[in-house]
């Protein structure tokens, strides 16, 4: 077995991925809005090794697909601030990543980069933040800056509409710049900057702080942050990704790549296409980009038991639960069997989707991370005190400080 | 002097220490600015001696002195909300009330943010409502733009009022949740807002339930005509400048009376001043350690850095412990400092005034500086103090104060071990919370019927 490392992420979203989930006997549905759930659940992935947890949010009240906004009563509807809870959780459960999903189209930049910088200083050392666009019609009125038409993806991604094309080319044009924002305030204090000089009355060596400058077609920021650098330095980016133009965004500034293959042939054909990406846009993140799979998760002791607990919950919800990712209703066994197919095909992680809360997130805690433990692909560097060294990611230098020692040189 | 009154009861707000001159940071006790456990440290404080909340200003840009960033002072510091939601995990009674711009923000979402830190906290959330209207902010921000003047308590109040339609929306039996049934949420339970005013259009479903309190507890700190009438119809609190005893009776009047203008009970609206405070075992000892401190508070660098906001010219090669400039300051359209509260609009007439109460006094630059940036408004023993804080509370100059101490964050450990037992003992100050009180419940605030806008399911 390689020593290629893996790591494991859960994604955290209300009582779970399928629609009908809160309405399973385990189900908590009671407690979405209390902080004690998402801490209990967090606490569980924290003491089975899992690296990460994602919380997942939107601009508004959710809704199924991207068409037309549809109020229904049958699903979970409401749902708390993530980047807020994310503070909540990690200010009581040390030693477990906490990325929240912020959206880029909305949000004030400046507002968003120091709130994870906040949350890197309140976890000391385990912020990342899961970049999100928002191309729903109805979240656009929800501040009425700018009119979004309803998305097709389908018509979007095949390049026959150019306006639809064009608009998911401006949306994440938008997100890379917020990234951007967001990487530069990060940098924007070099990690010694506060000196507490009392002879020269000083607190800070202003020279070790600096504007940023940017200035984009949505939005200029001045900077510095008003945050000091925080313990990562760079938090951690993740972007999940089904098409070139979120490829694109990924190769150019995530530090982690979620992408959702059907099948190993489907795999391949993402991989190249991230490939191809690679050759037509620069790179601004400070490592090479780490590949993840994303997979939705109904774990049962036997294959049929599983099918069945799926299929029990669609009737409930009365139509089949569909997934961009791919669906695992299976034995643990199985479920780890596939993550190790990923592992050797080179992929560095998977952010599992329980499709139950919490039933199915222990029973990933509890049956198949002891499974992937017996090969080895979990061992880790000992006693990681950030993210970023959970994953083997160096923390990266100062951006402004390295230019003044280059020009120092010259 | 007796009275037929019960005694008023006192509340009490903990403030972060700021990022200006009165946070000093050259002493032993001084910790980190920014690391998550002086956070933690201050509230668990603040809680332990049963303040009502704490308080967190809000930094939107590192502030300047002649275009360069202010070094001086304690500078950086965390996102307010994010910081907020931390301590609701870290603390279970104690308010948590952030500054939060109504300028720099949209109502969606930042509705949705105090909605989500009322229910992670459990019904202690507070928003100190400002307006900002200079560029220099804006150069962070989408609006970027300058906000009239005139334009800033419009849109704050435009702001707070799409912010309740959202907060209001959902009616309190809209989340069902039975499983049996299949009913997540009684959609009918929940109101569609759509708002189109001269500031925002803002249509949609809010994404929240109510929370415990459904709106958070509204403070207000802007002392103009229009900031009064703002606190009048919107506020709960009101944090003043105004912690001098006969300054603080006449803004308690003028606000009480407008509350009966308009028919709001005048417990519905506490005053709380911001205050400092310096103890000593005995008064002569609180005396010389504020004398210190105060030193400590304005530096030559700081005395000399306060003189240049006003001359906005170098005046390095002064002796802060000799006389004032005789020079005159320099006056340009962009003024000398940016991102503080208060900017200096005649530098010739404050550079005047500065001089001849300098003369009058015998005072040196140093001296002078201390003298409006580090007075101190509690100096004394610890009875002493109580008893000055009660005479203000029972004489209606205040319902109580915001406190400041002096460093971070341990700059309030001793008010909680020597002050707060004084005022336990005199019976006008909590020995404990209620059990599962909300912030509006801790402040005494009357009770609000309820506000949603959604018909209920009997209905």
């Amino acid at each position: 077995m390689s020593r290629t490392p893996f790591h494991l992420g859960v994604a955290l979203d209300g009582a779970g991925w399928h629609p009908a989930a809160w309405r399973d006997a385990t189900a908590r549905p009671e407690a979405l809005f209390d902080h004690d759930y998402w801490v209990s659940l967090v606490v569980e992935a924290q003491a089975a090794g899992i690296d990460l947890v994602t919380i997942e949010d939107s601009f508004g009240l959710q809704t199924s697909g991207y068409g037309p906004f549809e109020l229904r009563g049958d699903e979970v509807r409401g749902r708390l601030d993530a980047l807020l809870l994310a503070n909540t959780i990690a200010a009581q459960v040390p030693g477990i990543g906490i990325v929240p999903t912020v959206t880029t189209t909305h949000t004030e930049p400046f507002h968003t980069a120091t709130g994870i910088q906040t949350l890197d200083h309140v976890s000391e050392g385990w912020a990342g933040w899961r970049v999100q666009v928002s191309g729903r019609s109805h979240e656009a009125a929800h501040v009425g800056r700018r009119e979004i038409p309803v998305l097709d993806p389908a018509r979007a991604a095949s390049g026959t509409d150019e306006q639809q094309t064009a608009l998911i080319r401006s949306l994440f044009g938008e997100a890379a710049d917020a990234i951007e924002v967001a990487r530069r305030l990060w940098d924007s204090w070099e990690d010694d900057a506060v000196i507490r000089d009392v002879p020269t009355g000083r607190f800070i060596d202003r020279d070790r702080l600096h504007y940023v400058d940017f200035e984009g077609e949505n939005f200029s920021v001045k900077g510095p942050s008003i945050v000091p650098r925080s313990p990562q330095g760079q938090p951690v980016v993740f972007v999940l990704a089904h098409q070139t133009v979120p490829y694109e965004l990924a190769v150019a500034q995530a530090d982690i790549v979620g992408i959702t293959p059907h099948s190993d042939e489907h795999l391949e054909q993402i991989l190249g296409e991230l490939g191809d990406a690679e050759l037509t846009v620069e790179r601004r993140a400070p490592e090479a980009l780490r590949v993840w799979t994303e997979a939705v998760v109904l774990i049962e002791e036997t294959h049929e038991s599983a099918v069945a607990a799926l299929a029990a919950l669609d009737d409930l919800h009365g139509s089949p639960y569909a997934s961009d990712a791919v669906i695992l209703a299976d034995t643990a066994e199985n479920v780890a069997a596939q993550l190790l197919r990923w592992q050797q095909a080179g992929i560095t992680g998977v952010r599992l989707r329980p499709a139950r809360l919490p039933l199915d997130l222990e029973r990933i805690t509890r049956d198949v991370v002891p499974v992937l433990a017996e090969t080895g692909v979990l061992e880790r560097p000992a006693s990681a005190s950030s993210l970023r060294e959970r994953l083997e990611l160096a923390r990266p230098s100062n951006r402004y400080a390295a230019e003044l020692i280059e020009s120092a040189h010259r | 002097m007796s009275t037929q009154k019960p005694a008023k009861q006192i509340h009490l707000a903990a403030h972060f220490p700021g990022v200006n001159n009165t946070t000093v940071w050259s002493d032993e006790r001084s910790r980190s600015q920014i690391a998550f456990s002086s956070f933690r440290h201050f509230a668990q404080n603040a809680e332990r001696g049963k303040f009502d909340f704490l308080f967190l200003a809000e930094g939107l840009r590192l502030r300047e002195t002649r275009g360069l960033i202010h070094d001086l002072d304690v500078v950086g510091r965390p996102n307010t909300l994010a910081i907020l939601a931390a301590l609701a995990g870290v603390t279970s009674h104690i308010g948590l009330v952030g500054t939060l711009s109504s300028t720099f923000n949209e109502p969606y979402e930042l509705a949705r943010q105090l909605s989500t830190l009322d229910h992670l906290s459990r019904g202690r959330a507070g928003w100190n409502i400002v307006t900002t209207s200079d560029a220099f902010h804006g150069a962070n921000f989408r609006r970027g733009q300058f906000l009239d003047l005139a334009d800033r308590y419009s849109r704050a109040q435009e702001f707070f009022d799409v912010s309740s339609q959202l907060w209001d929306s959902w009616a309190d039996d809209a989340i069902v949740a039975d499983t049996e049934s299949g009913e997540f949420v009684r959609t009918s339970g929940l109101g569609l807002v759509d708002h189109h005013g001269p500031q925002f259009d803002v249509t949609g479903y809010a994404t929240l339930p109510p929370s415990p309190q459904r709106h958070p507890v509204i403070v207000q700190a802007g002392d103009s005509p229009d900031g009064r009438d703002f606190a009048t119809s919107s506020a709960d609190v009101i944090f003043s400048r105004h912690a001098d005893y006969e300054a603080g009776r006449a803004f308690y009047d003028d606000v009480k009376g407008r509350l009966d203008a308009v028919g709001r009970p005048r417990d519905s609206l506490k005053i709380l001043p911001a205050a400092t405070f310096i103890l000593g075992d005995t008064h002569a000892e609180a005396r010389e350690r504020s004398r210190e401190i105060s030193r400590l508070q304005v530096s030559p660098q700081t005395a000399i850095s306060f003189l240049e906001q006003v001359w906005n010219t170098d005046l390095s090669s002064y002796d802060v412990e000799g006389p004032l400039p005789s020079i005159d300051p320099v006056v340009t359209a962009e003024g000398g400092a940016k991102g503080r509260a208060h900017v200096h609009t005649d530098p010739i007439a404050t550079a005047n005034a500065w001089r001849e109460q300098a003369a009058a006094s015998g005072w040196s630059i140093r001296e002078l500086v201390i003298s409006f940036a580090a007075k101190h408004t509690f100096v004394g023993t610890p009875v002493e103090v109580a008893e000055t804080i009660n005479r203000h509370v029972q004489e209606d100059a205040s319902d109580g104060f915001v406190i400041v101490g002096n460093t971070n964050p341990t700059g309030l450990d001793e008010f909680v071990d020597r002050v707060i037992p004084e005022l336990q003992e005199r019976g006008v100050y909590r020995t404990d919370y209620d059990e599962n009180a909300t912030l509006h419940e801790t402040l005494g605030l009357p009770p609000v019927p309820s506000r949603s806008t959604a018909a209920l399911a009997s209905a």
